[in-house]
């Protein structure tokens, strides 16, 4: 067959669909590998600093197979505990059901969904943030700033949440989340900002606006916004503007996740469906060819860094109007640094971001857990998260681990003319 | 003795494309062999598999008789075969011997980087092979020929004996060409064998010792320069008659829509690169604007499209005075762009190839609706476009850097043909097309002239403005020197122009004008 009547017969549109749901699919092989070898690697370093198994290797010359058994017990309770702590028991879920079925009694049920609802809790703040780092990634812009403009989220929102008292919840808590992204967008717009003007690094000026965050927000905790008693807290916030929750307490499961759904959905709409979002890509892609377009590459700079404040901005709202109520000291978390991690795991796709949100969300709540069930060290996670990262990075060393070939149409031979 | 290198049914399948299809190919020792074919007829393909990038489907590949598994270019470079990509592949942060030695570093006490060692071999290659180049120079300082002579003395400093040269000539100008067929007939002298890839016919004539002529992704066959004319050679590569010449009517002159005066613009280095220039162009006709590259050209199309200020001077296009360009400004009074750095500017690598076609018309109807991109407005658009500009693609959800070099080209020219536009600026708009391609491009140019575009084409290559134009302007260190009408212009004229000699002695040697009618052959 030659290649004229080859590239005709292919012309067609299914083939071509078929060729992007293959590359969809293709996509998500490294990341799910990435998050498989960083699994597998996590056990090893539990095993490695398990009592048990060190015990076994004591006896090593007596009973050299003991170890095998101590090792599995080792890694079988870690992981047990961090699932069993973060998605819950499914017999639990499932006898829960049964007797809310049979008597109306919603105790056990809620008992059992504890686990996963605080996976979920945990995944809110986590989507915004995440979706904020990949939006300034999309456009070639690295926001490192997203813990600042977290923080200053959540001031703003909880200033706006138990600042203004006695309106009705469907003005307030608009008002409150708005609040948090304009907080959040305004600390994202201010080295945007200097970027365009004066070609100030982003990497620099985010870092510097996250320190500023911090000692603001000490200031304003032990000053201006606190409330009165000792500690350096907020006033909380009114019922009006609280993010409503669905269960009673103590579970914490509340719209903000919702709402980070739709808001991931309305990123992917942004950056693939319209105009704006073309540009933002064009530039990030090839700034070069974008002035060429005719797009403004600083304006799409102020523009994204604002962007991506505001969504930051709304992981502190979230956090603030659907979980803690109030702001203290040391809020965050590390949400925003832990973002960039899952910017790059989701490979700033917003569908990635909630994807790599809730495994965080699954992995960061289930740690308590395994901590107090298996004695297993909450820091284990963040190796594992590091880890997974590596990974991603680096795909080069998944795809040899996993003998992946690479696909010849992502190595791009091609380059400038004499650039 | 066997040949140095044999192919035996090289086979290669991209999706939806068969790139390369049971190929052969001999090269002897001291040989030149050019290989000719359409754009995307699998040359870089094949090259790249013979260098170890690409895996084959099926077929063989010998090298001194002896069977070769080249799994990546380390074992190419083991074999004595070295490649000077299409698409140069230098860091322009480094220095001349940083790239040369990059991969290959050579060590002092087994830790330092022995730069002076390299850089006194770089000296002695360069003096070998008369490739002049400063060792301690940037690569992103140097003009495209000079970081090219860097690619071939990376390639030498491997010891390569075997040398693959993909496209070499596109990029250079004439002067530049001539240096480098001198370098390569110096290189076959010294026992080295070439394998030499080129679209331009003439070229091929004067160097080849054979040429082997790809199309579709098979061979067509391979013949000796003796035995063909440049026209056999054309139809052999296209599979049909190709018209060499450009055959144009008479221009109906219209008003001024481009007019330059006393134009100042600075380069990227900030060294005034335009220096007064002043010219203008009518609708329907074609500007010329022939030069040596480097004397300003790039700069000065730059500041036309608005992609670098103006240091002073006026521009007015279709009247209007432009202050300030900014390139959307420029592209909605009806200017359309061909670039000359191709993946730089043209286009979005990464972007599939409808977006490329939309690159500058996203935001308008129907395109757009609102800040709605509408998407099947956009791939039919995309879809009728490649169909009519002959874009060899799969589909149009390819991304561009899947396109061979002449197809995205091709993308490019179709995008901005494809708009109303009253000023078309062609920065070499044919570099690295093949005949069949330049025949489209440059009818399709004469086209827009004759429905009454203002056309400014500016081109290192000689003969291109030639064909093309009505007027020729010679660009020399950031002004033109003299402006002559095309249909008589004297080749010899302008080639002294050009080289830096003032009208007024370059008309004490040769005529500015010739005799009669000059026959133009591309
Ligand atoms: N990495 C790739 N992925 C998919 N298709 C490819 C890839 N590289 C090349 N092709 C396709 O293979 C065909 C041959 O391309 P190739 O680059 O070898 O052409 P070429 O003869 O070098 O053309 P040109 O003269 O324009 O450089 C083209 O149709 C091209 O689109
Ligand atoms: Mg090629």
């Amino acid at each position: 067959m030659s290649a004229k009547e080859k590239t005709e017969k292919t012309e067609t549109r299914p083939k071509s669909e078929k060729n992007r749901s293959q590359a969809f699919w293709q996509s998500l092989l490294v990341p799910v590998l990435a998050v498989f070898t960083g699994l597998v690697l996590g056990g090893i370093v539990i095993a490695a600093t398990d009592k048990g198994v060190a015990a076994a290797f004591g006896n090593f010359s007596a009973n050299p197979v003991g170890i095998f058994p101590a090792i599995w017990k080792a890694v079988a309770t870690a992981y047990g505990a961090l699932f069993y702590g973060s998605l819950g028991s499914p017999r639990e879920i499932i006898e829960g059901l049964r007797v809310y079925r049979s008597s109306g009694d919603m105790a056990l049920l809620l008992k059992a969904i504890y686990p996963f609802t605080e996976s979920l809790v945990t995944a809110t703040p986590y989507i915004f943030a995440g979706l904020a780092v990949a939006l300034g990634f999309r456009c070639g812009l690295f926001n490192i700033g997203a813990e600042g403009q977290f923080f200053m989220g959540a001031l703003g929102s909880a200033f706006v949440g138990y600042s203004l008292i006695g309106l009705p919840w469907f003005i307030h808590l608009p008002l409150a989340i708005l609040g948090g992204a304009v907080a959040g967008a305004v600390w994202g717009a201010i080295p945007g900002y200097l970027k365009a003007k004066f070609g100030a690094h982003e990497v620099v000026n985010t870092i510097m606006m996250n320190w500023i965050a911090f000692r603001l927000s000490d200031w304003l905790l032990t000053g201006p916004m606190k409330a009165s008693g000792f500690r350096p807290v907020t006033p909380t916030i009114q019922r009006a503007a609280e993010l409503p929750r669905f269960f009673p307490d103590p579970l914490r499961f509340n719209w903000g996740f919702i709402l980070a759904l739709l808001v991931a959905w309305l990123v992917y709409w942004f950056l693939f469906k319209t105009t704006l979002g073309f540009e933002i890509r064009a530039v990030g892609a090839n700034p070069d060819g974008a002035k060429y377009a005719g797009m403004s590459v600083t304006r799409n700079f102020v523009l994204v860094m604002t962007l991506s404040g505001a969504l930051a901005g709304l992981a502190g709202a979230s956090q603030v109007l659907g979980v803690d109520h109030w702001v203290g000291q040391g809020f965050s978390a590390g949400y925003g640094f832990d973002s960039i991690a899952l910017a790059l795991l989701g490979k700033s796709h917003p569908l990635g971001v909630v994807l790599s949100a809730l495994l965080f969300g699954v992995l960061r709540s289930g740690a308590t857990r395994m901590q107090s069930l298996a004695g297993i060290p909450i820091d284990i996670i963040s190796i594992i998260q590091g880890l997974v990262i590596i990974f991603v990075a680096a795909p080069a060393i998944i795809r040899w681990i996993f003998r992946i070939r690479v696909s010849e149409q992502e190595t791009v031979l091609t380059r400038g003319w004499g650039k | 003795m066997p040949p140095v290198l044999q192919l035996k049914g090289i086979t290669k399948a991209f999706p939806g494309v068969l790139a390369n299809d049971h190929i052969d190919l001999e090269l002897n020792e001291g040989e030149i062999h050019c290989l000719l074919g359409e754009n995307g007829a699998g040359k870089t393909t094949l090259m790249n598999i013979l260098y170890g990038l690409y895996k084959p489907d099926a077929g063989e590949i010998y090298v001194r008789g002896q069977k070769a598994e080249i799994e990546n270019p380390n074992d190419a470079i083991q074999r004595g075969i070295g490649m000077v990509h299409q698409h140069f592949m230098l860091v322009p942060v480094m220095t001349v011997t940083e790239n040369v030695m990059l991969g290959v570093e050579e060590k002092r006490n087994g830790v330092f980087l022995d730069r002076a060692k390299v850089a006194a071999r770089i000296r002695e290659i360069s003096h070998d092979y008369g490739l002049e180049v400063d060792p301690d120079a940037y690569i992103k300082d140097l003009p495209v020929g000079i970081q090219q002579r860097v690619e071939i003395i990376k390639v030498l400093y491997r010891q390569a004996d075997i040398l693959i040269l993909d496209e070499p000539t596109a990029v250079l100008t004439p002067q530049e060409v001539e240096g480098l067929f001198k370098i390569l007939r110096s290189l076959v002298a010294k026992g080295k064998s070439l394998i030499f890839i080129t679209h331009k016919l003439k070229e091929v004539m004067a160097l080849a010792d054979r040429i082997t002529v790809l199309r579709l992704g098979r061979t067509v066959g391979t013949v000796t320069p003796s035995e063909v004319t440049p026209e056999r050679l054309a139809s052999m590569m296209v599979g049909r008659e190709v018209n060499l010449t450009v055959s144009k009517k008479p221009p109906k002159v219209g008003d001024v829509a481009l007019e330059v005066k006393d134009l100042y613009v600075e380069d990227e280095r900030h060294q005034v690169a335009v220096r007064g220039l002043s010219l203008d162009v009518r609708a329907g006709e074609v500007l010329g604007i022939a030069g040596v590259q480097g004397n300003g050209q790039t700069q000065l199309v730059y500041a036309l499209t608005g992609l670098a200020p103006v240091l002073s001077g006026e521009i007015r296009i279709l009247g209007k005075p432009v202050r300030k360009p900014t390139p959307r400004k420029i592209l909605e009074l009806g200017v359309g762009h061909v670039p000359e750095d191709r993946q730089r500017h043209g286009l979005i690598l990464s972007f599939p190839i409808h977006d490329n076609m939309v690159l500058c018309t996203y935001y308008q109807a129907p395109f757009a609706r609102g800040i709605n991109l509408q998407e099947k407005v956009i791939v039919a658009n995309a879809e009728t476009l490649a169909k009519q500009f002959d874009v060899r693609t799969p589909n149009v959800f390819v991304p561009a850097s899947s396109l061979s070099g002449g197809n995205q080209q091709k993308v490019i020219v179709a995008r901005e043909f494809s708009r109303p536009i009253k000023l078309l600026i062609a920065s070499q708009p044919t570099r690295g097309l093949d005949v069949g391609s330049i025949e489209y491009i440059h009818s399709r140019i004469i086209e827009k002239r004759d429905e009454g575009a203002a056309v400014l084409v500016v081109s290192s290559e000689l003969d291109e403005i030639l064909a093309l134009s009505d007027r020729i302007a010679v660009m020399y260190r950031g002004q033109i020197v003299d402006i002559v009408p095309a249909a008589q212009a004297s080749k010899e004229y302008l080639g002294l122009l050009m080289a830096g000699i003032s009208p007024a002695d370059a008309a004490k040697s040769v005529a500015p004008v010739a005799a009669g009618e000059v026959e133009r052959v591309f």
